[in-house]
């Protein structure tokens, strides 16, 4: 799978290495997404972004991702890094860079594993504020920007 | 199966907040994932409130997710988890 990288990772990333890494002659176009933490998450100002995951079957989620965009979309290239661990307001959390010999597919590539990272991938947020911690609820518009796509998603919207 | 190894149960977030790090479990051959969540669930509380179908519990088995039919085996991983919200 030479191009299509996946990482897990508590270090933060450089998103213009890693688009530098995606470059060959065959490439017209790069396209990126980068997830940050924002300083409010609900009604309290947020301290800090904690990321909780499944250790292996991160990894394994995402590739399985990868392996569908690369079947719906032209890709000559992907990279999806995801940070653990707890981060502060502002930091980088997720990065979703694709490229292709022409645009149409990076963006929507791109935009693709974005909408199914949301709900398919094994992390979770607790947002820690200054009264206490709480974890972040699932939305229902994630599973419906994933339906979007074509594929069904039961997250937030697996209570039957 | 006398010998047949048990399952190991994982549980994430907010519920591992409530269960703990999760036991293995011993479980007749032909189980799947809603076999185990109700053999859990038989223990009482907190397991039986925890994992109740209208709470939106999703499953894995083997790291791979996993509905209510999926067939589990004996040595098999099985996790459970709340809605995921990464990204």
């Amino acid at each position: 799978m030479s191009g299509f990288t996946v990482r897990v990772q508590g270090a933060d990333f450089d998103v213009a290495a890693e688009l530098a890494r995606l470059r060959a002659p065959e490439v017209g176009g790069l396209a990126s997404f980068i997830g940050t933490v924002r300083a409010s998450e609900g009604d309290a100002p947020l301290v800090a972004l904690e990321l909780e995951h499944y250790p292996g079957m991160t990894e394994r989620a995402i590739g399985a991702m990868l392996d569908a965009a690369r079947t719906r979309f032209a890709l000559t290239g992907a990279t999806v890094i995801h940070r653990v661990g707890r981060l502060p307001v502002g930091a980088q959390i997720v990065l979703v860079a694709t490229a292709s010999s022409h645009r149409q597919a990076a963006f929507e590539g791109c935009a693709f594993l974005m909408d199914y990272l949301k709900t398919q991938a094994p992390f979770w947020k607790r947002a820690h504020t200054a009264t206490g911690a709480h974890w972040v609820a699932a939305k229902a518009s994630d599973d419906a920007a994933l339906a979007r796509w074509g594929v069904a998603s039961r997250n937030a919207g697996a209570a039957a | 199966m006398p010998d047949a190894p048990p399952i190991r149960i994982l549980f994430f977030a907010a519920l591992r907040d409530t269960l703990g790090d999760g036991v293995p479990l011993d479980l007749p051959a032909r189980a799947t994932v809603a076999g185990v969540r109700a053999a859990l669930r038989a223990r009482g509380a907190p397991w039986h409130d925890a994992l109740d179908l209208s709470r939106g519990v999703r499953a894995a088995v083997n790291q791979t997710l996993a509905g209510d039919d999926t067939a589990v085996a004996p040595g098999d991983e099985v996790a459970f988890f709340p809605p995921v919200t990464g990204g």
